[in-house]
């Protein structure tokens, strides 16, 4: 076995490798750069060396620095972790001549895999299931209609030069094809000055399932199930379970032989993804494999209880599996969720900065039986920077099967009550929506589709509106919790012992337009509430002032939700709902209704600052006509500049920055008439 | 007997009703409450005791003799924010636009003279259209009762003024003399003289809301102290500020009982200062995080943001707090900001209330329109506060404490109390790079050689333990460990007790 191990990453990966690293007994080596003086790998690890300033072409991805690292502490393995160095066969190569071990998969796999047109051909050689279609040119609509036949509809008409949709038509028949195939052809020339069309299959209702496998240097190789990641947004995986609950047995069983068909058609060893794209129908189809450890791996961990980096550094030193493909069983379900420091209300803009707050749930098993797990590289006080991926942490809940509930939901929910847990700021982040497709009933029905995001979200996320029920439990909480904040003012000193202040028992409780009365009482040590009406129920509440994340016990529900004050009014966060709730006895509530409603200032004529930046430049005057799309100003942030452009014609009539000012988002640059 | 009751019972009605319920529809109608709203919004239900219900003018000229409303437009009384005792007089518009009458001025004048026999706080809600025209010099007179009024229970009982509708020409100063300046946003104004003589004057356009609006006062002019959305969120507000003020300046600041333990440790604040020194950040992030609860109600967030200033707790005392704020302009001093946290700590110092300084500055501000401005005399301004106040006085230095700036900012040498130093304090005349400029001005075309100097001058200085070695600061302190030590030394500091020699007053660079 090796004695150390140096970990070619950073962030929650490098982290993850060293707990296990460190069960094993092995000695551990972080690299890092500049931005990552303070960061938690660094922390964690036994030695730690510094390979250059933050941009990774300067730290993480030269060869040559990771090289002078493992010489200068003798490390005799390498764990690439996942993006930067882990599919580069140049890499791999190096450290073989370097005589270390490379926790990963042989070199020729990692190039067979490499390239998308090889791996394809390879795939389908070994019998992998591709995505039909055809890839020569095609010379006329006749041929393209007969081509079309042969895959069976409905097909892609796709320009070889397209891209963004041009160029591009879905047929559902012969005349679909023949007359997608000449405007295809047109379209592709004028746009791109090159007619040349390929048609393939056109997948419906697209699922993205991927199967893990793991294999050893002694020719043995399972598959460790599926892992479904079709919420994307952009591509980006967002949330991923295993196992996939779109798969039969059946189908599980014939895309891991798939598999491992591939795996050993080039000689693959270590741990590895084949990606498949699913249709409505549970055909399947080859896309890529990924020759390194998936960021989403933890799923499969929870479900099969194998610890998927152990098995990596012991088949990379040698050793032989210890589990044949009998031995693999699927147990529960998991979910994973990727926190991204990416702000939803904004169309998911990076946001970068200080984790002001970072305090995840606590992991482990709970009292239910279910376990949350919380792979993470940061800590509070700790800076998520520019240069590297923004992801915060990934989040894993796994349950269970059980008789009374399936597995799935009970895994989402605990997922929920996760979210709830986990405080983050600072930083925008995702949270909110993450919460938000938790209580998604097309998400827990497990109605996915790679589209689920631009369908469910289709005008970004705004939020999640306060629904009935959970209007009435967070009128509860708001309600206790102004009691709380009431019952301290009174114990003020200096107040008239025979003049104490009385605090009500009903109150009126705003939520957005709404005034919902609650009445609080307290007999003996027992409160109860009742809200509009209903029948009062017991509460407790941990909350004190101060606490940002209380647990609220109304009835027999529990919730977990985290609160705040602005101004006079209560903040609360819970299932995605991020809500300024304002608590007021009946007289304040009667005088509050009489305040005018002030609408937020109509921004729809003004260039607001989209992140907290510098003006390096005005490219405008004032009562200049601009036209739409030509630059206005240029904001300098995250040392990038950002080209703000007009969205419209219209006319400047006042600029309310100068170049050099430093800007708060959404501060005013200029207003047009 | 019955009679009488009958007949008290009819002016009460009448008095409640002010201007009657067309001008009551008005007044709502332009998002304003009526005096008597607003009073029931600060007071603890039930609590208020009106007097001088029945108080009418006495002027019979221009018509005015029949034209009389119980109470001539102001309310005045007593009641409890929280169980503490306070008076207030609230103008109502309804009435005479809440113009300013003699015997309006009077009612004004019995409660504060009242409250200075007791000993508690004044506030004063503003919503008047001015002086009683009809009145002339006799409306006047009562303005400047009420003005010296003012001047003397300055200092003596806290004087709140909110702004919730028009307050213009000689009704402005009183408001200007008590201690702090609070406006509704949208529905206030303040200034001098209003835009129609700023028109034929200066030839200026300009909108009552752009020449004295709540956002013109708490961002151009420093006039007032915090501006709210409307006069619910403002008066409730109004409850919470008080629980951070004493009754009277005889009396310590208010306790109240908190679970926040003292020796919370905040790790995270040990990665606060970033380890480029020109880097910025928030120094707010330091105070919510180590003031009781998080709660730290600020004074003036959105003028000279270069300074923070504001009231937050330690083991459930109430603590004044003024910090440099890196965020901006690098948290110099400058002229707005020295006055705006000079009058800070006097304030503090007035009403016993300890002073607890975060340092991270960089040194005044230069420039000619600093100079021109009386930065000299401005600055001073703060040095005088701090130098005068005889409150405890915690520092903590964060980072940066350079030059002049390091003496005005609660030094160990104006008498600051508990003086600590973060591991990354640095504490010198001027950053390395000025410094070695100056000194080894020979070397200044051997850019290699001053680097070298610049280097050795951060060595020896970009630390704290050249001050500390002079005992100019008491210890080096963890950031995480910040909040326990302060309250640790507040809690040393509550039986101090230093008088200034006696003297008829200070005289502060005005």
């Amino acid at each position: 076995m090796f004695k150390k191990i140096l970990i070619a990453n950073r962030g929650e990966i490098a982290c993850r490798v060293i707990k296990t690293a460190r069960k094993l007994g092995i000695a551990t080596v972080a690299v890092y750069s500049d931005a990552d003086r303070e960061a938690m790998h660094v922390k964690m690890a036994d030695e730690a060396v510094h390979i250059g300033p933050p941009p990774s072409n300067q730290s993480y991805i030269v060869i040559d620095k990771i090289l002078d690292a493992i010489r200068q502490t003798g490390a005799d393995a390498v764990h690439p972790g996942y993006g930067f160095l882990s599919e580069n066969s140049k890499f791999a190569e190096a450290l073989s001549k370097e005589g270390v071990a490379f926790i990963g998969p042989p070199v020729k796999a990692i190039e067979a895999m490499g390239d998308k047109i090889t791996s394809k051909k390879i795939a389908a050689e070994a019998g992998v299931s591709t995505v039909p279609g055809h890839m020569g040119l095609i010379e006329d609509a006749d041929e393209a209609v007969r081509i079309a036949g042969d895959i069976g509809y409905p097909v892609m008409i796709k320009a070889s030069a397209g891209g963004g949709g041009k160029g591009m038509r879905i047929a559902w028949n012969d005349a679909d094809a023949r007359e997608g195939f000449v405007s295809s052809r047109n379209e592709a020339k004028s746009s791109f000055g090159d007619d040349r069309i390929f048609i393939e299959k056109f997948v419906t209702e697209p699922r993205h399932i991927e199967i893990q496998v793991l294999g050893d240097q002694h020719g043995n190789m399972v598959y460790l199930g599926e892992r479904e990641c079709s919420i994307q947004r952009r591509n980006q995986k967002v949330i991923e379970e295993a196992p996939s609950p779109f798969l039969d047995a059946t189908t599980r069983k014939a895309m891991g032989e798939q598999a491992v068909a591939l795996g050993r058609e080039v000689g693959y060893f270590s741990a590895g993804t084949v990606e498949f794209i699913v249709d409505g129908d549970r055909n399947f189809y080859f896309l890529e494999m990924n020759t390194r450890l998936q960021v989403e791996h933890p799923v499969t961990e929870l479900i099969t209880g194998i610890d998927l980096v152990e098995e990596m550094i012991r088949v990379a030193a040698g050793e032989k599996l210890r589990i044949g493909q009998d031995d693999v069983t699927l147990n529960g379900w998991a979910i994973e969720s990727r926190l991204y420091a990416e702000d939803p209300y904004r169309n998911f803009l990076p946001s970068i900065g200080r984790l002001v707050r970072y305090r995840p749930p606590e992991e482990g098993t709970r009292t239910d039986g279910t376990v949350v797990r919380n792979d993470t590289g940061v800590y509070e006080g700790g800076e998520i920077s520019m240069y590297y991926d923004p992801m915060i942490a990934k989040l894993c809940t796994w349950a269970p099967d059980g008789d009374d509930r399936p597995a799935r939901l009970a895994a989402i929910d605990a997922m929920s009550d996760a979210l709830d847990a986990f405080e983050v700021d600072g930083i925008g982040h995702n949270l909110p929506f993450l919460s938000a497709v938790m209580r998604q009933d097309r998400f827990r029905e497990g109605r996915l589709t790679t589209a689920y995001i631009a369908e469910e979200f289709p005008d970004g996320f705004t939020g999640v509106a306060p629904e009935a029920a959970g209007a009435k439990h967070l009128a509860a909480v708001a309600a206790i919790v102004n009691l709380r904040i009431q019952q301290r003012a009174s114990q003020i000193s200096g107040s008239l012992t025979n003049h104490p202040r009385t605090v009500p028992e009903v109150w009126s409780v705003r939520i957005g337009d709404t005034d919902i009365p609650v009445s609080i009482k307290t007999v003996g040590d027992t409160e109860t509430v009742s809200v509009d009406g209903d029948a009062a129920l017991a509460v407790h509440s941990d909350w004190r002032p101060g606490s940002t994340l209380a647990h609220f016990t109304i009835g027999t529900e529990t919730l977990q939700v985290k609160v705040s004050t602005v101004g006079t009014g209560l903040r609360l966060r819970w299932r995605g709902i991020d809500a300024v709730i304002r608590v007021r006895s009946a007289r304040h509530a009667e005088l509050a209704r009489l305040m005018p409603k002030k609408l937020p200032p109509d921004t729809s004529k003004m260039l607001l600052c989209p992140m907290p930046g510098v003006i390096t430049a005005i490219a405008v005057t004032e009562g200049e006509t601009v036209e739409a799309g030509q630059t206005l100003a240029i904001v300098e942030a995250m040392k990038m500049e950002n080209v703000l452009r007009a969205e419209r014609k219209g006319v400047v009539k006042k600029i309310a920055a100068e170049p050099g000012a430093s800007l708060a988002v959404d501060a005013l640059i200029m207003e047009f008439e | 007997m019955e009679d009488i009751l009958i007949r008290l019972e009819e002016m009460r009605n009448a008095a409640q009703l002010g201007g009657g319920q067309a001008r009551i529809d008005s007044q709502h109608a332009k998002g304003k409450l009526t005096a008597r709203e607003r009073l029931v919004l600060l007071m603890d239900e039930g609590s208020f005791e009106e007097w001088d219900m029945f108080v009418e003018h006495d002027c019979t000229d221009f018509g005015m003799g029949d034209n009389k409303v119980p109470g001539d437009g102001v309310v005045t009384g007593h009641g409890l924010v929280n169980g503490r005792r306070v008076f207030a007089f609230s103008q109502d518009f309804t009435v005479f636009g809440g113009s300013l009458s003699a015997a309006h001025a009077r009612k004004i004048c019995k409660i504060m003279d009242q409250a200075m026999k007791v000993g508690v706080p004044v506030i004063g809600l503003n919503d008047s259209g001015g002086a009683r025209i009809q009145e002339g010099v006799a409306s006047l007179a009562g303005y400047a009762d009420v003005f010296q009024r003012n001047v003397l229970a300055s200092g003596v009982v806290p004087q709140i003024s909110m702004i919730m509708g028009p307050c213009a020409g000689g009704a402005v100063y009183s408001p200007a003399m008590t201690d702090f300046i609070f406006m509704v946003k949208d529905s206030s104004y303040m200034f001098v003289t209003g835009p129609e003589v700023v028109k034929t004057v200066t030839n200026e356009t300009v909108t009552a809301e752009e020449l004295g609006g709540a956002s013109t006062h708490t961002s151009k002019s420093g006039v007032a102290d915090l501006a709210f959305e409307n006069d619910v969120e403002a008066l409730l507000e109004l409850r919470r500020f008080l629980g951070f003020l004493p009754l009277n300046n005889k009396e310590q600041p208010p306790h109240r009982p908190t679970d926040d333990p003292l020796d919370r440790p905040d790790m995270s604040l040990d990665t606060l200062v970033p380890a480029n020194p020109n880097k910025p950040y928030d120094m707010k992030e330091l105070i919510e995080k180590i003031v009781d609860e998080g709660d730290f109600f600020e004074i003036q967030p959105t003028n000279a943001a270069n300074i923070i200033t504001g009231f937050g707790r330690m083991e459930g005392h109430p603590v004044g707090i003024v910090a440099n704020q890196p965020m901006v302009l690098a948290g110099c001093l400058d002229i707005a900001s020295s006055i705006k946290a000079g009058r800070f700590v006097r304030f503090c110092d007035a009403f016993n209330i300890p002073i607890v300084t975060l340092v991270d500055v960089p040194g005044f501000l230069p420039g000619t329109a600093q100079e021109y401005g009386g930065i000299i005399k401005h600055g001073a301004k703060l040095l005088y506060a701090y130098a005068e106040a005889t409150v405890p006085k915690v520092t903590v230095i964060t980072r940066k404490a350079y030059g002049g700036a390091y003496d005005v900012m609660s030094s160990k040498h104006l008498r600051g109390d508990v003086n600590y130093a973060w591991p990354s304090a640095e504490i010198a005349v001027m950053g390395p790079k000025g410094a070695v400029e100056i000194i080894f001005r020979g070397d200044r075309d051997d850019p290699a050689k001053l680097a070298e100097r610049e280097a050795a001058y951060r060595e020896k200085f970009a630390n704290p333990f050249v001050a500390g070695q002079y005992g100019f600061i008491d210890d080096v302190i963890r950031p995480h460990n910040t909040r326990r030590r302060i309250g640790r030394a507040l809690s040393m500091l509550r039986t101090k007790d230093i008088q200034n020699p006696w003297k008829k007053h200070g005289n502060i660079p005005l």
